[in-house]
């Protein structure tokens, strides 16, 4: 198109890091050299580059530069023949792109609710004294620090990610983090010492159940990465993987349906939707399916995970990545898909890296790709990172953000199995769905459904942190209830005395110790105006100031809404103004006018949000309106 | 089939024109097929509507007044304002009147406690956040839903920020800015395809942007005027109409409205005239004009300052 662009001009650095995702342009046309035959061409759209490789590029600028600028941006517009203000919007949006100059080392230190149970209010304070305050710059304006939200590291609270910038980018994971050893990695950044792994790895203390023999041999989800978590093929293939993929290439795709049906598997992303369902809607398109016809059908995970309090999906694809990749690929089998993305969250470096060193071998294995197992089934997988917004979790904001567009929720309906990605029918589930899939297939249906109860089948995830004895992922069948599951991590650290539970995350509900008895499961947390969500149970003991805590959920919400619909995008603002003046004790009127206000606004966020980011961004300080009088 | 015979007939018998045209079959326009029509049920009563339309349309028919903001018939439904929000019987959720289909057997409500509730919080979220002084439709709801946004306080955060005057044209208040994505749609794929502004910055924060903010003069901006045509509140505004609003001089019941066809070129749009005082201060057209859709280009939109330059000499 005829692009209007300003003056600025692009560095040859920037130009190098466009190019690393683009290759090199053709033409001047594309912002290349010009030569003699640019004169003489001629453009179709098949040249152009697609407008989904934004992302990706986005990052690598932001990766080699440390910051995009304006005339990175124009080199970017004139490769991919868009608009600059677009890329603008895009770029813009999401948290992890710095529109301004910034240093290439930068500390990202989580000040979210279940780090703040473990004290990174006392190590923030102290980087404030040893780096200065955050946002200011350090080690010789090479590195600065900031405070995030959570990192999904909470079983090792306090948490810190460290990125950065060069030809050579790092990044890096400490957790439990200390001001020293923050400040100890940020000079080795800068000096460019980083450790080759972004992190390490250990099943000791990211699933505590694996030390435990009898424990252990109930797992199943975790059951291969209790045994091995080197994330290598051979492993993989030694403990039943991808017999779930060759038993459903002989049971057809009909029949693995109907196993996945009596499985009564719900999506484990929060929805609680029957996995069966989704794939069934793709199946009875699949005769729409042609080789000369546009149409397509995708299968998309959501390893976007970014729920506060949330760190299950980063231990399966850290784990066991390749029982991902099997869950996707039966997924692929059943509704006819023959491109698959993975969403993953863009403050995972080693789930990223594990999940692609998966594919490369899957790949190489035949176990993705061109005839699949010598069974004529082709698909192949791409992974995209996100860049920094809780909201892409969302499953049509996942669309746009992969699609090069804001990632901005859409109206629902359409449902994604009518028009997802691309516009085009799309299944989409979350990581541990998808590595419920091969056991349940394997083993059949009916004898998943076993497990559980009759409404919630199966096992489940959860992530215990905050004040808990031993934080991690643990799994049990459904149907525990908190109480056990809270004995089983050792109950309340320091033997404290417990005051609530949030479960379900940011967009969860609270609990009080009253209620340990409830079963987890969909129906038994429903009952009590709870929710699983996406299996968070973080504990708070009785030191702690749940006034906080409901201020810092709601400025988590003020600063991921998207801003689309005004009932979120102001309201949540409203709300966390509301919650700073009742902590303050001056309320606008009475306590009961402030908090009638309130009640009010979560109302008509619920009822007039377009998507589950506004429909819930009320609901955690609800559950505990409803249970304590904490501004009396 | 025999009737379209007959009808093509009658056209061949159609008197011959002054200047000839070669004889044969007239093309017709293809017979509108008739659209299955859905019935549905709004406050009680029953309706029937053609399939595809929207529940914003079905109230229409109804005679409901619906409030909307970020909806125009000439743009694609982006339904993010909410303030059309209605009561779906079985959906967890209100839903957007001016976007969602009517299904058969919907049975909706459009002024239930629900509904009131979560207009009247919107106008107040909106009001208690940007400056509505400029979209008197605004206030004509806030009034009809008991709509009271200083219960927010007065230290709550606004958008309020200096006025973008960066050219002769036209300035942009984005102080009054409800960020109804419809001046983003004008100026894209809906109208104009410049693309020179898009929605940039996420959350409260999200604002109406050229890139890294640049001035209109460095943007791809041609002036078309398309997204002040679309504007509900009067962010984006004439500069003529501004700097009069500014000497208090702006006057709308002084103004007269002519309908007439720009000069400048061959397409023909329509463009209506707005007069105040033997001076043109505004130029727009009709969004219901097949030719325009309500949408111009620089010229016809800002290029009649030659009509008010009297040449030397001359007299009135
Ligand atoms: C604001 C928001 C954030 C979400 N984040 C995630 C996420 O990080 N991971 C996820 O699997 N689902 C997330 N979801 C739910 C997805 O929209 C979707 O329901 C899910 O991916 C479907 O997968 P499932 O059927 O396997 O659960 C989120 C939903 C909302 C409203
Ligand atoms: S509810 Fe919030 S996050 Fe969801 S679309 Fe609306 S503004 Fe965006
Ligand atoms: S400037 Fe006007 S048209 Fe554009 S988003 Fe704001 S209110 Fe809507
Ligand atoms: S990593 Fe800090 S709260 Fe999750
Ligand atoms: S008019 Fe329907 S959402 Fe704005």
């Amino acid at each position: 198109m005829d692009l209007h662009l300003t003056s600025a001009q692009s560095t040859a650095e920037e130009r190098a890091a466009v190019d690393a995702e683009l290759g090199p342009p053709d033409s001047s046309w594309q912002g290349g050299q010009r030569q003699a035959s640019d004169t003489r061409a001629a453009f179709n759209d098949d040249q152009r580059v697609p407008r989904h490789r934004i992302l990706p590029v986005l990052h690598s600028l932001q990766n080699r530069v440390g910051w995009i600028s304006t005339g990175a941006l124009n080199y970017v517009a004139v490769r991919m023949d868009l608009p600059p203000a677009e890329i603008y919007g895009v770029a813009s949006f999401y948290g992890m792109f710095s529109l301004q100059p910034r240093p290439p080392v930068v500390a990202h230190v989580c000040d979210d609710i279940a780090c703040f149970a473990r004290g990174s209010d006392k190590l923030c304070t102290e980087l404030e004294h040893r780096l200065g305050s955050a946002g200011s710059t350090c080690s010789g304006g090479r590195a600065t620090w900031l405070r995030s939200q959570c990192l999904g590291l909470c079983e090792r609270a306090p948490a810190m990610l460290v990125r950065s910038a060069g030809t050579q980018s790092h990044e890096g994971v400490l957790a439990p983090a200390s001001a020293e050893a923050v400040h100890f990695l940020m000079n080795d950044a800068v000096a460019g010492r980083m450790p080759a792994e972004p992190d390490s790895f250990s099943i000791h203390t990211s699933v505590p159940q694996a030390a435990t023999k009898d424990a252990a041999g109930q797992l199943r989800l975790l059951q291969r990465l209790s045994r091995s978590s080197s994330g290598h093929l051979e492993e993989y293939l030694r403990f039943d993987g991808y017999e779930g993929l060759r038993k459903s290439l002989d049971l057809g795709p009909e029949d693995t349906l109907r196993q996945l049906s009596a499985s009564r598997l719900l999506g484990r992303g929060g929805a609680a939707f029957p996995t069966a369902k989704k794939w069934e809607a793709l199946f009875l398109q699949r005769y729409l399916l042609r080789e000369d016809s546009p149409r397509a059908h995708y299968v998309v995970c959501n390893a976007d995970e970014s729920e506060p309090g949330t760190f299950k999906d980063r231990i399966l694809m850290e784990g066991d990545p390749f029982a991902v990749l099997e869950g996707m690929t039966i997924a692929a089998f059943v509704t006819g898909a023959k491109q698959g993305y993975i969403y993953l969250r863009g403050e995972y470096p080693l789930a990223a890296k594990r999940m692609q060193l998966a594919i490369d071998s899957a790949i190489q294995s035949r176990f993705l790709g061109n005839n699949i197992v010598g069974r004529g089934l082709n698909f192949n997988i791409e992974i995209r990172r996100g860049a920094g917004a809780y909201i892409c979790g969302e499953e049509t904001a996942l669309f746009n953000s992969i699609e090069g567009f804001r990632g901005e929720p859409r109206n629902k309906p359409p449902f994604p199995t009518q028009s997802g990605l691309f516009r085009q029918p799309t299944a989409v589930n979350n990581v541990e769905t998808l590595v419920n899939v091969p056991n349940i297939i394997r083993e059949g249906g009916a004898t998943y459904a076993r497990l559980g109860t009759q409404d919630s089948t199966g096992t489940r995830l959860f992530c215990l942190c905050g004040h808990v004895a031993r934080p991690g992922v643990y799994e049990t069948a459904m149907g525990m209830t908190l109480r056990q599951l809270i004995d089983l991590a050792g109950g309340i650290a320091g033997g404290k005395t417990l005051q609530a539970v949030l479960l379900g995350g940011a967009a969860g509900a609270f609990v009080s110790p009253h209620e340990l008895d409830t079963p987890l499961t969909f129906e038994g947390t429903r009952a009590i105006g709870a929710t699983l969500g996406s299996g968070v149970v973080m504990l708070f003991d009785s030191t702690v100031d749940l006034r906080l805590i409901l201020l810092r959920i709601a400025s988590f919400f003020r600063h991921e809404t998207c801003g689309q619909c005004v009932p979120c995008r102001v309201g949540v603002v409203r709300q966390q103004e509301s919650l700073q003046r009742l902590t303050k004790a001056k309320p606008l009127g009475s306590t009961t006018e402030e908090i009638a206000v309130l009640r009010e606004m979560a109302q008509a966020m619920r009822d007039a949000s377009i998507c589950g980011l506004g429909q819930t961004a009320a609901s955690a300080l609800e559950s505990a309106l409803r249970r304590w009088s904490l501004f009396s | 089939m025999s009737d379209r015979r007959a009808e093509i007939d009658q056209a061949l018998d159609a008197p011959q024109p002054a200047i000839p045209v070669p004889r044969g079959p007239v093309p017709l326009t293809p017979p509108r097929l008739a659209r299955p029509s859905v019935e549905i049920k709004i406050d009680g009563k029953s309706v029937s509507v053609a399939e595809g339309s929207t529940i914003l349309d079905a109230t229409k028919q109804l005679d409901i007044d619906t409030p909307t903001l970020c909806f125009i018939e000439s743009l694609t439904p982006v339904n993010v304002c909410r303030v059309c929000v209605v009561e779906l019987e079985g959906s967890r959720t209100l839903v957007p009147a001016c976007s969602r289909k009517v299904e058969p057997n919907m049975s909706i409500l459009t002024d239930s406690e629900r509904v009131r509730l979560s207009r009247r919080l919107v106008l107040e979220f909106l009001a208690s956040s940007v400056d509505l002084s400029t979209a008197p439709a605004m206030q004509e709801y806030m009034e009809r839903y008991g709509a009271h946004p200083e219960r927010f306080g007065t230290v709550c955060a606004t958008l309020a920020q200096p006025v973008k005057i960066d050219n002769d044209l036209y300035v942009r208040d984005y102080g009054k800015c409800v960020l109804c994505y419809k001046c983003v749609e004008a100026c894209g794929v809906d109208a104009q395809n410049t693309f020179a502004i898009a929605v940039a910055g996420r959350g409260f924060s999200a604002h109406i942007a050229t890139e890294f903010d640049v001035p209109l003069p460095d943007s791809a901006c041609v002036y078309c005027g398309n997204c002040i045509g679309v504007c509900p509140t009067g962010a984006l505004m004439f500069k003529s109409e501004y700097d009069m609003r500014q000497a208090g001089t702006w006057d709308e019941t002084r103004q007269t409205q002519t309908d007439t066809i720009c000069p400048y070129c061959g397409v023909g749009c329509e463009l209506t005239v707005h007069e105040q005082e033997g001076r043109i201060v505004r130029v727009t057209s009709p969004l219901h004009h097949s030719v325009t859709h309500g949408n111009l280009c620089i010229k016809g939109r800002f290029g009649w300052q030659f009509v008010q330059i009297q040449p030397a000499g001359q007299k009135d």
